[in-house]
């Protein structure tokens, strides 16, 4: 087989037996409250990590409003669902699936006519844009007010729209006050949806357009000597990591009972650029990893001490920090060629290996 | 600009000559770097473009593939015209090309760069990839074998899933080149491929240049520094000074030329 096939099939395989795991101990009421309130927000995390990976990994170019489509995803699928579950004649869950699907094709749309201009940037000029973009769009939606009454919708800009039948007056989007979307995520959703995005997404990588995404990664140049239409495969990618965030969005949107704008701020972003950047590059089992490890470690703190929670960004640094000195710092790659030299890790690999060949002369 | 390109002609069948340049000039500011080139390569000829440093000869390179647009002046690609086309454009109609700062891919395996190499010319779309059908399949595996084939003309098949960036010097010039063959181009411009190398290694990159020719029915322009390749293999010459042409013609008489010895070496 082939080693990237291999590969993803590991991460593949290791997601769903990870999210069915949990699944079914959630289910069974084994977990404690707090483990279990961590699924769905870690999974949703997870689908962020993953697509941004593909833009700063895969396509290699840092975007820094990545929470700016999580947003738009949230919002206008909180407003479809919202407008369909008071209608009372859709069932939930189909209004849950369309809310779902106009989450990632806001995101998409988005992305798309973000991505036209800023496509013609690179490097730090394009980071710039997306940081400026990303605070744009939390602020637009701290200022957009939809209601609903019997006349069909009402839309206000910095304020409340006025003049509304009060008996059947309910309020879809409350500006800074954000909005209420019918509580209807649970881990399952979230499982299911995690592993379809991480499905298209390794699939996509391991393609000719995934290819050509690396390609203008690697060298921008010689992918346009080849024949290689940079613009359409880095808006292509940038698209598709818009959607699937709109998707993570709209899962969002619907586990928690009051969503502010404020929440898809410049923080959000960074958090989720440093669970790639730590999960390494272009590795979406690394960003997968990262992501479990990285929300709950503050989680596991706050058990051991309440005080602690507040040193979160700090731990932060000093992982980053010590992380950037193991990969980059002489001493460090001193060390770490000693460490190879003595042949400790080769004789773990061995046994292994000679594990491995006698399972598998076994099965013969 | 506009109007010399109404000039050119639009297309001339069964011409003999895979390149055709005409009056070829560019301006960046007050600096004439390329001033009325012509030139014209036969088809399977193997010809040379020489000249001392800064003589404009890269600058004709990036002019072909269309990374920069030319001033004035045309080219014509058996037949076709492509003066001011887009790069990628450039290269789906027959040119391919080499760098002389190596240019590879280098995050990505030698198979995959060879792949990547063969894009346009598998179907299958983004969607079908995501989704496997039968098409990604079949074409995947296609591109695979063809482009094992190809690395195994340039001894690269046993390196196929090393990384690009991990190979020796010489072994990726030849990955560049494979790569530039894998998109089945018309015409190859080599920008000095015996760049850094050393004389046992330029031997038999000459090899593999023939080859190459011969094997795939290849029309080469080369770019290079190192008299012996370019005496060696290339049946005629264009020596580029200062932007203009100071000679051309068969190899061993341009290369005998005082203009040319002048050039090269002062009075």
């Amino acid at each position: 087989m082939k080693k990237t096939t291999k590969n993803n099939l590991i991460t593949f395989a290791g997601t769903v037996i990870l999210c069915v795991t949990f699944g079914i101990l959630n289910q069974a009421g084994i977990l404690n409250s707090m483990t279990s309130g961590l699924l769905e927000p870690i999974g949703i995390y997870v689908i962020m990590a993953i697509s941004l990976n593909l833009v700063v990994g895969v396509l290699g170019e840092l975007s820094l409003g990545h929470a700016g489509f999580m947003c738009i995803g949230a919002f206008s699928s909180a407003t479809v669902s919202q407008i369909l579950v008071n209608m009372g004649t859709v069932p939930t869950w189909l209004a849950f699936t369309v809310a779902i699907i106009v989450g990632a094709i806001f995101a998409a749309i988005l992305g798309i006519l973000i991505g036209i201009p800023v496509m013609r940037l690179r490097g730090d000029y394009l980071a710039i844009v997306t940081l400026g973009f990303g605070e744009i769009l939390k602020s637009l939606f701290n200022n957009i007010y939809i209601t609903s009454d019997k006349n069909g919708l009402h839309f206000g800009f910095t304020k409340p729209p006025e003049n509304i039948d009060a008996e059947t007056k309910v309020e879809l989007l409350r500006g800074a006050k954000g909005t209420s979307a019918p509580e209807l995520t649970n881990f399952w959703v979230v499982a299911a949806v995690l592993i379809v995005c991480l499905f298209i997404l390794l699939m996509f990588i391991d393609s000719k357009s995934g290819r050509a995404c690396q390609a203008v990664r690697d060298n921008y140049i010689a992918a346009q000597s080849v024949g290689i239409n940079v613009t359409k495969f880095r808006l292509m990618a940038f698209t598709l990591s818009a959607a699937i965030a709109g998707v993570a969005g709209a899962l969002y949107a619907h586990s928690i009972s009051n969503m502010l704008p404020k929440k898809f701020d410049y923080n959000l972003s960074i958090l989720i650029l440093v669970y790639v950047v730590l999960g390494g590059l272009g590795s979406l089992r690394g960003s997968i990893i990262a992501t479990i490890i990285l929300y709950a470690i503050p989680e596991v703190l706050r058990i051991v001490n309440q005080n602690i929670i507040q040193y979160r960004m700090l731990i932060y640094a000093i992982i980053l920090i010590f992380l950037m000195l193991w990969k980059n710092a002489p001493f460090f790659i001193h060390m770490r060629e000693k460490i190879a030299a003595s042949g400790f890790v080769q004789n773990i690999k061995n046994k292994f290996r000679k594990k491995d060949k006698t399972s598998g002369g076994a099965e013969a | 600009m506009k109007e010399q390109l109404n000039n050119s002609p639009e297309i001339i069948e069964g011409s003999p000559n895979m390149l055709e340049i005409n009056e070829l000039s560019i301006q960046f500011g007050g600096l004439r770097a390329v001033d009325g080139l012509n030139m014209t390569i036969k088809k399977h000829q193997l010809y040379g473009l020489i000249g001392p440093n800064g003589a404009g000869k890269t600058t004709v390179f990036n002019m072909l593939t269309g990374v920069y647009k030319p001033t004035s002046g045309y080219i014509i690609l058996d037949g076709e015209n492509i003066t001011g086309k887009s790069p990628v454009e450039i290269n789906k109609i027959g040119i391919a090309r080499t760098f002389q700062n190596i240019r590879l891919f280098k995050g990505m395996s030698v198979l995959d760069n060879v792949k990547v190499g063969m894009q346009n010319s598998s179907k299958y779309t983004t969607i079908e990839g995501i989704l496997r059908l039968p098409r990604y399949f079949k074409e995947e595996k296609q591109m695979t074998e063809k482009a094992i084939e190809l690395l195994k003309v340039f001894e690269l098949d046993g390196e196929k899933d090393a990384l690009s960036q991990n190979l020796p010097y010489g072994k990726q010039r030849k990955l560049e080149i494979a790569r530039a063959l894998a998109t089945n181009p018309k015409l190859l411009l080599l920008d000095e491929p015996a760049a850094g190398m050393n004389p046992n290694e330029t031997a038999e990159l000459m090899e593999t240049i023939r080859f190459v020719r011969d094997e795939f029915d290849m029309t080469i322009l080369l770019i290079e520094h190192d008299m012996k390749l370019v005496s060696g293999i290339c049946e005629e010459l264009t020596v580029l000074n200062f932007g203009q042409e100071l000679a051309h013609g068969e190899t061993s008489a341009v290369l005998n030329d005082p203009k040319v010895i002048t050039a090269y070496l002062g009075e």
